[in-house]
């Protein structure tokens, strides 16, 4: 199955679409398709309904948080020190953008192939987190989508039925992410470790060993 | 004939029900506590140290190198390296725990801190009778807790600590080969010495 | 903080019944109930006897299992793996093995798939026949057929403990193969609880298979037309008793199991009583399976000689693998950024797809339906949640 010509079979049949080949430098050789979000049902319904793809099968719908990344590079640049003219070396930052994503992996029941991976990406991470949502097109995105907005926060536009899944209905805050912090809930550990332990530490020096058998005692 | 498929399976029922007076095939209940079947030879719970001879502080194989503390995925091991050094089974002087702890209402007996041990110093223990009322220290296993003896090793996985021995017994005979050697070179030169510095 | 808007209309804080359907009775199924295979509540609205809306509440045993993974390294994950679909954690840690080894490009000795075909072959029987025991166990038979299951279950379960040290949190797979190798006397055990199963399987087929109360209560139950399950991710026997010819074994063609014959058995109705008689008829094949992997296993490693236990970092990129485990598709996709620990760490779990339907094969059943329906769809809350 080459994913090169069904990117190009896809751009012909489904016009205005903006497709992406994202390469997977692992052995396993599962490249993806980025899709944006204003075609994806479209770029979906033919995956489905195309005689020669027939990918009726949606196995996996999962998210993948990446945060905002600080690159900082050094650059040469001319600049003025002291009248003269010289190269000076300057640190440049510049910030990539966060973003979730949503990959879907299809299958083919009928033609007995695959798997095609479909990703899109969010605009970022706190306010532009619509996509829509490939329910309509395959039913088994349903509960899967249900569970990217509960435990990532994309919000699937066109969803029948979007709460929580996992979470309780009055939990905020959405837990899979990179940067959440799990509530200071902590109890009692004898081998505590890394976090656990710096967690333990402040609570002593807070409350003044009230407990017993807190950690590190012997 | 209506309910001829129930009747069919009383029948079964009934084979099974009378065939467990004949044949022990079809009674399978075992009257625990007071009955118990044999423990299966590669049964694991939950881990031990082991210590070679008779006292358990003395002949401790653990080197507190702390792979397992690592390794372990829950983290419930928790080691405290010790400031000075004891000799071990060949004699050379090697770093002992000050504290080994483990906390056995963590561990989910994955077995992984006795595959990454280079020493053969912690193994698994069949024992599983170790509820407790204490509700912050009862499973918290201190190192003499966890210390037992070689020979209770063997008594429980009888092939496993055959192969460990004999390993062991192995790296012994090799390092004693090789500090036999050394000396013997030694010693020749030596006896070589004197001859070639004697002055001229 | 979640900045994200709902939608509205949402079923969790309001009462599913409105102000004018005084007949209709709300009733919560679970979480704690004997028939619902773990902490599954349903939230049923029922007129009369008879569903008129059902809508299942998850969670219950959500243990952050994903989020655990991204903190521990590739292998720490392993054992985790035994307790997702706690019946038959041999499948669960092949299933995660092969997405690594995908991701990875690990090559796996042949011994060591033999081995694996074997162990997974047995999971599969021992998973079947406790499904089919808890299935009549629901229906109200009070125990004897769950007994007599759990009695052929337990022989296997002793050869795992023989095998792996442990009855069912197994911990046997390993990146390239397996953690340990056949003890002296294991294959001929092995061979004689098979060689006793189809006997174990004719009783059970007496017993049950024309019995009358189960066929009124399984015929034309639950029935799942072949596009819905296609379309509903469904996957596994419950997929197959609807007529749909997919079984990752023949299509993916896995490990070694093209070197095997078997048959796929596939139902035409999809009600409750196909899915029951499949996982039957899987059984048998099953056996076959084992038959003859047990009479050709090769000597050789049982691991890859150059993979080491600690210190494994895969390079950057991702893989998705997925097996056929006795409840349906497993499938593992890992990213992973080149340090030990996995990026993104997600499992498949075709228990909680398998649920997408459960609503659409309820409605219009009576109450004492949905047991036998949720029965037959074979969940475990370890996958359902993680």
């Amino acid at each position: 199955m080459n994913l090169e010509a069904i990117k190009s079979e896809i751009e012909a049949n489904v016009p205005g679409c903006r497709l992406e080949l994202v390469a997977n430098p692992s052995p396993s050789g599962q490249h993806s398709l980025r899709t944006g979000a204003e075609h994806a049902v479209a770029v979906a319904v033919y995956l489905r309904d195309a005689e020669d793809l027939r990918f009726d099968f949606c196995s996996n719908v999962t998210g993948i948080d990446w945060p905002s990344r600080e690159l900082s590079e050094k650059v040469k640049v001319r600049k003025l020190v002291d009248g003269v003219e010289q190269e000076v070396e300057e640190v440049r930052k510049t910030t990539l953008a966060g973003s979730l994503e949503v990959v879907y992996h299809l299958f083919s029941v009928e033609k007995k192939h695959g798997p095609i991976t479909l990703r899109m990406r969010t605009e970022d991470r706190d306010a532009g987190v619509h996509l829509p949502s490939l329910t309509p097109v395959w039913r088994s995105a349903e509960l899967q989508e249900r569970e990217v907005f509960d435990l990532f926060g994309v919000v699937f536009d066109g969803h029948p039925d979007l709460r929580r899944l996992l979470m309780w209905p009055a939990f905020t805050d959405h837990p899979m992410r990179r940067d959440y912090v799990d509530p200071d809930d902590y109890e009692y550990e004898p081998t505590a470790h890394d976090e656990v332990l710096r967690r333990a530490q402040q609570h002593r020096s807070e409350t003044d060993g009230e407990h017993p058998g807190e950690a590190g005692e012997r | 004939m209506v309910g001829e498929g129930i009747l069919k399976g009383m029948a079964e029922t009934a084979r099974n029900f009378f065939g467990s007076f004949v044949s022990k095939d079809r009674l399978t209940t075992v009257q625990y506590p007071e009955e118990r079947e044999p423990r299966i030879e590669a049964a694991r719970d939950f881990p031990f140290l082991v210590y070679d001879g008779a006292d358990w502080q003395q002949g401790m194989r653990c080197v507190a190198c702390q792979i397992c503390e690592k390794e372990c995925p829950p983290k419930c091991i928790f080691i405290e390296k010790s400031k000075d050094k004891k000799p071990d089974a060949n004699g050379k002087p090697q770093f002992y725990p000050a504290v080994f702890n483990i906390d056995i209402s963590v561990c989910m007996s994955c077995q992984i801190c006795v595959e990454v041990c280079p020493f053969d110093a912690i193994k698994m223990d069949v024992d599983y009778d170790l509820s407790t009322d204490d509700r912050f220290g009862g499973l918290l296993l201190n190192k003499q807790r966890l210390s037992k003896s070689n020979d209770y090793y063997r008594r429980i996985h009888p092939t496993e600590a055959a192969e460990v021995d004999a390993r062991l017994a192995g790296e012994r005979a090799r390092q004693e080969a090789k500090a036999k050697a050394a000396t013997e070179a030694r010693l020749t030169a030596t006896a070589v010495q004197p001859a070639s510095g004697e002055p001229r | 903080m979640s900045t994200a808007t709902l939608p509205t209309a949402h079923f969790d804080l309001e009462p599913m019944t409105g102000p004018s359907k005084e007949q209709l009775l709300e009733l919560s199924m679970g979480p704690q109930h004997p028939s619902t295979h773990g902490v599954f509540r349903m939230k049923v609205v029922l007129d009369g006897e008879r569903v008129v809306r059902l809508k299942p509440v998850f969670g219950y045993l959500h243990r952050n299992h994903e989020k655990i993974a991204e903190s521990e390294t590739y292998l720490g994950s392993m054992p985790y793996t035994d307790r997702l679909d706690y019946m038959c954690s041999i499948t669960n840690n092949w299933a995660y093995a092969l997405a690594v080894e995908k991701l990875a490009g690990i090559q796996v000795p042949e011994r060591a798939e033999y081995l694996r075909v074997i162990t997974g072959e047995l999971t599969r029987l021992q998973n079947h026949a406790c499904l089919i025991g808890f299935l009549m166990q629901d229906m109200g038979s009070s125990g004897t057929p769950l007994m007599y299951a759990f009695r052929e279950r337990e022989k296997i379960l002793d050869l795992f403990e023989a095998l792996t040290g442990a009855r069912m949190m197994c911990n046997y797979m390993r990146f390239g193969g397996c953690r340990v190798d056949l003890p002296a006397g294991w294959l001929d055990q092995a061979k004689k609880v098979v060689a006793d199963f189809p006997r174990f399987l004719d009783e059970y087929e007496q017993l049950l298979v024309s019995n009358e109360i189960l066929m009124d209560r399984t015929q034309e139950v639950g029935v799942l037309s072949r596009e819905l399950a296609v379309s509903a991710g469904i996957s596994g026997p419950m997929a197959r008793a609807s007529g749909v010819d997919y079984d990752i074994r023949k299509v993916d063609r896995y490990s070694i199991y093209d070197r095997f014959t078997f048959r796929v058995p596939l139902g035409s109705h999809g009600d409750v009583y196909d899915r029951f008689m499949v996982r039957l008829l899987e059984m048998r094949e099953s056996v076959g399976i084992l038959l003859q992997a047990m009479r050709a296993v090769p000597a050789g490693p049982i691991v890859d000689p150059k993979m080491k236990i600690r210190g494994f970092r895969p390079r950057p990129g991702e893989a998705y693998g997925r097996i056929e485990a006795p409840k349906g598709e497993l499938g593992f996709y890992l990213v992973s950024d080149g340090s030990p620990n996995p990026y993104r760490y997600r499992v498949r779990p075709p228990s909680l797809i398998n649920l997408t339907v459960l609503e659409d094969l309820c409605v219009g059943r009576n109450v004492a339906d949905i047991v036998a329906i949720l029965g037959s769809i074979d969940i475990v809350l370890g996958e359902v949640d993680r």
